[in-house]
């Protein structure tokens, strides 16, 4: 890999100019509003901003003390779990067909990318709709089959629609993923193996998958903080947290506890969590995955 | 394929299938939703084929909007979402190539440590600093208006990034040959390093304008002028309106306006596209 | 002489300059913000029109800012970054945060008086304004949207039951209910708000109290009282009811109203101000509206049921010749024509005796049979201190839990004693975390 360092050139000046339309957007509206955010998580402030009084962690102890922001944690553990399983695990039994296939792929993948021009908003109102328990089809599928769906009042139905509201919305950036390994894999291994008389079950199983597994951490990096993050829109738009803070997850707490409950102090504690993970994630992304980030 | 097994050839396709049915299946029922008369989205089975109301429903969104969530025309919000894409679009491409130029192709005093600071944004999405950056941008009078919906979100690193491991593989020669020449550096950038990052250009565009056209929680958060509401962002207070049952097919009907000039892009560019995605992340 | 005659021509130049500057001088404008969407914004332009017509010294703005909770948010964040609006419309649930607001917050009484046009508490309607005083009466909000829960009832339901009175007590409801359930219909009572109308103005009527300190409005360290043996035992009635539909459940707000419209339910509890919606939606059968009914057995003289909705608040840190403006706009607000015209449109409570006895004499009640219930059931004896409204903090996620904890009794997860037990315990820490950070 290049580095034009040797080459460089050695203007004075221009490096910053070029430099500054981003640095500068970077400091004010990323940089200043974080350092801010740090700010307040150490402060209690009235409503209005009047009076604060500094705090030390006691914001942080009275969340993590709080049976809802524990319940808020556990509830985005499972949330990003199932979407990345169930997201990951369809689109890679898609990929693996489509990498078998030729006739017809383009046609495949031309309908299969589609969701990923899909906002998370829209993914989240579309099965809302399908789910609706008085006029969705699935709804009306499962009552025939004698379930009463109802998100509204029940958990554990909110959780699931807003699993595959996610999932279904990260399915085409997966599968190109995944096919994008898939044929990066030397045909002479499979063909080796096929010559030793191993199925093609065996075949992935013992090749396949362990060589897919640099593209499939990878993934499971990008779709854990995509549930993490990405998905405010989805919850936000359809379930709003409830039925009774069910699908509370952490990025939707911090919104909700900070403008609809207008509690700064414990909002901008619940940030600078979030932020620690989503630090740590990218850590990993980038020490483990990239590796090609030298500096 | 290695050998030929019918059986296998014929599943294959069954699952691809299968799969093109999951995805596609949501958005077939919207699309039938939004052509339907209200009455005919009372009560369960909802009819799965497309009905006679396509045009009336298309035009009423189009021009007066949902009533019970403030009657603003979608055309008027799919103008702000055009807006608000194509300046993410643009303002990122543009700032970015800049900034991956300087850190590449410049050696200076701070070099490294502006690049950590351009790699930080990466750590601070809008979800973990939203009512700080809300209360800046309310300082600098920036609520309701395209420069606030645009500026904070054309800085992420994402499209720098790219563009630095792109300009990494640029080989010396051609930087030399330039510097021979007695080219000025703005010269190189315009003349050398631009054309030669058209594909990675192209893929961006196409990434950068889903991403700048399908925002929610941004725009939700600095808008509450209705002339300034986006496509995407409304949905959820046309579902959501207090007073009113929700009018589904007018609620589908605004979804798939939302989906399409997306969809569109992707679909048209489709090849550039692919291989952009994942050339960004590796 | 030639000195005093110089004088004189100077002191007329001044006072010239003077005259000049404030004929070209601008209105001064006021902003005003509110989350009046739909067919009501239209109606609050109406009345911002007419006011600036009426006068040249002050211009009003008023500008939609989506529902109430958004436009609490953005008036909060506003003021944060000093950039808010002279006047807000905040729910009622919001006053607890409202009134510790000290600094923030010029109560309307003080800024009547400071401009010279101070508020006579008689001209008010008592049950109205209450929600808004401090314990010694004080006005610190101007009530603008208020509504109180009552009876809908289906006329002809009522007379294939055999009865020609609507019930006055939740036992004759019982048995009206009872009797219909033989005949066509399949539900007996369904009611929206279920906090708003089966808890909070329960204890109103009843004269119970919601929570001590007298229900918040001497300390913001209030506790709620749920637990008391009134709400324990209507609860549990309700809960029991649904075993044979005398009572169903159809959601938290007003999502049972089809049951009502479309002839399932004989009866409907919810606010004076969905009268319009029932009007419009009501085809099959003649409704009228009724009191609320009270158990005999707790109260013999049912109090005055308490408000919803919303009220205007005045923000500091303006401009002193501004609030001039404000003080004048707050006494349109609640002169009489505009008063009246506001609560015909739209179902809203009058505001003064004034608007009310006018309308009356209009012939409006006469011509719009079910208009006058609200009023007369918020007028009726004198309010006691747990019939004035409620005063709490977090009051918005208290109501989400009391909505929690009675699901979970109708779904029988819990018994009425324990889920308001529950609710009682959950509501109070959240007070208590209000506490915190209202200083």
């Amino acid at each position: 890999m290049q580095s034009g360092q040797t080459v460089a050139y050695k203007n004075k000046i221009l490096p910053y100019l070029l430099l500054a339309p981003q640095l500068i957007i970077t400091l004010i509206f990323f940089i200043w509003p974080a350092a801010e955010a740090l700010f307040q998580s150490v402060m209690v402030e009235n409503t209005f901003g009047t009076a604060s009084k500094f705090v030390w962690f006691e914001n942080f102890s009275y969340i993590l003390e709080d049976s809802h922001y524990i319940n808020s944690i556990q509830i985005t553990a499972i949330f990003a779990a199932a979407t990345t399983l169930t997201s990951m695990s369809f689109s890679l039994l898609l990929a693996v067909m489509a990498d078998r296939v030729i006739k017809g792929s383009t046609f495949y993948k031309t309908f299969l990318i589609w969701p990923y021009a899909v906002a998370p908003a829209i993914a989240g109102i579309l099965w809302y709709f399908m789910f609706n328990p008085s006029i969705g089809i699935l709804a009306y599928f499962l009552q025939n089959l004698g379930y009463e769906w109802n998100h509204q009042l029940n958990g554990s139905d909110a959780m699931v629609l807003i699993v595959l509201a996610a999932a279904w919305k990260q399915i085409s950036y997966n599968f190109l993923f995944f096919l994008a390994g898939l044929q990066s894999i030397p045909r002479s291994l499979i063909e080796a193996a096929a010559l030793d008389g191993a199925s093609p079950f065996k075949r992935f199983w013992d090749i396949v998958f362990p060589l897919l597994s640099p593209t499939t951490f990878f993934l499971m990096v990008v779709n854990v903080v995509y549930a993490f993050f990405d998905t405010f829109g989805i919850v936000h738009a359809t379930t709003a947290g409830g039925p009774a803070s069910a699908t509370s997850i952490m990025v939707y707490k911090v919104f909700n506890d900070g403008f609809v409950g207008l509690d700064y102090g414990s909002s901008a504690a619940q940030s600078v969590i979030l932020l620690l993970i989503v630090g740590f994630f990218t850590i990993i992304q980038f020490r483990y995955v990239e590796r090609k980030v030298e500096y | 394929m290695v050998e030929n097994r019918p059986w296998l050839n014929s599943l294959s396709h069954f699952v691809l299938f299968i799969g093109v049915i999951v995805v596609a299946l949501p958005i077939w029922i919207a699309f039938v939703a939004s052509t339907h008369p209200p009455e005919a989205l009372l009560s369960s089975p909802i009819p799965m084929w497309p009905g006679p109301d396509l045009w009336k429903n298309y035009s009423e969104i189009l021009s007066s909007g949902i009533s019970s969530a403030g009657g603003v025309s979608v055309a008027l919000m799919m103008k702000n979402s055009f807006i608000m894409a194509l300046f993410i679009t643009f303002g990122k491409i543009a700032i970015s190539l800049l900034a991956a130029f300087a850190i590449v192709f410049f050696d200076f005093p701070f070099r490294m440590m502006c690049f950590w600071i351009i790699f930080m944004t990466l750590m601070l999405p809008v979800e973990v600093r939203i009512v700080p950056t809300y209360a800046v941008v309310a300082r600098l009078d920036l609520l309701n208006s395209y420069v606030g919906l645009t500026l904070p979100l054309i800085a992420s690193a994402t499209a720098t990034f790219l563009f630095r491991q792109f300009f990494m593989t640029i080989p010396k020669e051609l930087i030399e040959a330039s510097k021979i020449d007695g080219a000025s550096p703005m010269k190189f950038f315009f003349d050398i390093l631009l054309p030669l990052s058209r594909t990675n250009i192209a893929a961006l565009f196409v990434i950068l304008f889903i991403y700048g056209w399908n925002q929610y929680l941004w725009p939700l958060l600095i808008t509450s002028e209705d002339s300034y509401a986006t496509i995407v962002m409304s949905i959820q207070r046309m579902v959501m309106s207090a007073e009113a049952d929700p009018q589904w097919h007018l609620i589908m009907a605004t979804s798939i306006l939302a989906m399409l000039p997306p969809v569109i892009v992707v679909v048209a560019m489709q090849k550039v596209f692919v291989k952009g995605l994942v050339e960004t992340e590796k | 002489m030639k000195y005093i005659t110089i004088n004189c021509f100077l002191v007329r130049c001044i006072c010239l300059v003077f005259v000049l500057f404030s004929h070209s001088s601008a209105k001064q404008t006021i902003v005003w913000w509110h989350a009046m969407g739909g067919s009501l914004n239209e109606k609050v332009n109406t009345i911002a029109q007419e006011f600036n017509e009426s006068q040249n010294d002050f211009h009003i703005h008023a500008v939609y800012k989506g529902n109430y909770t958004e436009t609490m948010t953005a008036a909060v964040a506003a003021f944060r970054a000093r950039k808010h609006p002279h006047i807000v419309q905040i729910f009622e649930v919001g006053t607890a945060t409202m009134m510790a607001a000290h600094r923030a917050v010029y109560p309307v009484f003080e800024l009547m008086n400071d401009a010279g046009e101070p508020l006579k508490s008689e001209d008010f309607l008592a049950a109205v304004t209450a929600y808004y005083t401090d314990p010694d009466g004080n006005m610190f909000s101007m009530p603008f949207n208020s509504s109180t829960p009552v009876l809908y009832y289906n006329r002809e339901a009522l007379q294939e039951a055999g009865f020609d009175k609507p019930p006055r007590t939740w036992g004759e409801l019982e048995k009206i209910s009872r009797a219909g359930l033989k005949r066509n219909y399949s539900c007996g009572v369904t009611v929206g708000w279920q906090s708003w109308t089966q808890l909070e103005n329960f204890g109103a009527v009843h004269d119970v109290p919601f929570a001590n300190l007298s229900n918040g409005f001497e300390g913001l360290d209030s506790e709620v009282q749920l637990n008391h043996p009134a709400f324990i035992k209507h609860i549990g009635k309700l809960a029991s009811w649904q075993k044979d539909k005398v009572f169903v459940f159809g959601g938290r707000r007003s999502d049972s109203a089809p049951k009502f419209y479309n002839g399932q339910c004989m009866f409907y509890i919810n606010s004076s101000a969905s009268y319009s919606s029932v009007k419009a939606n009501v085809t099959k059968f003649n409704f009228g509206v009724s009191f609320l009914p009270h158990w005999q057995d707790l109260v013999q003289e049912p109090k005055n049921s308490i408000i919803g909705g919303a009220s205007l608040w005045v923000l500091r840190e303006h401009a002193l010749s501004e609030y001039k403006g404000v003080a004048k706009f707050l006494s349109f607000l609640s002169s009489r024509r505009i008063q009246s015209r506001w609560h015909r449109e739209t179902g809203y409570l009058p505001v003064t005796h004034e608007a009310y006895q006018f309308t009356k004499s209009q012939g409006f009640y006469e011509q719009n049979p079910g208009t006058e219930t609200a009023i007369l059931q918020m007028t009726r004896g004198e309010p006691s201190i747990n019939s004035k409204g409620l005063r709490l903090g977090n009051f918005v996620q208290i109501r989400d839990v009391i909505n929690e904890e009675l699901e979970s009794i109708w779904a029988g997860n819990k018994t009425a004693d324990q889920g308001l037990k529950a609710a009682t315990e959950r509501a109070n820490k959240l007070i208590k975390k209000f506490l915190r950070r209202n200083f």
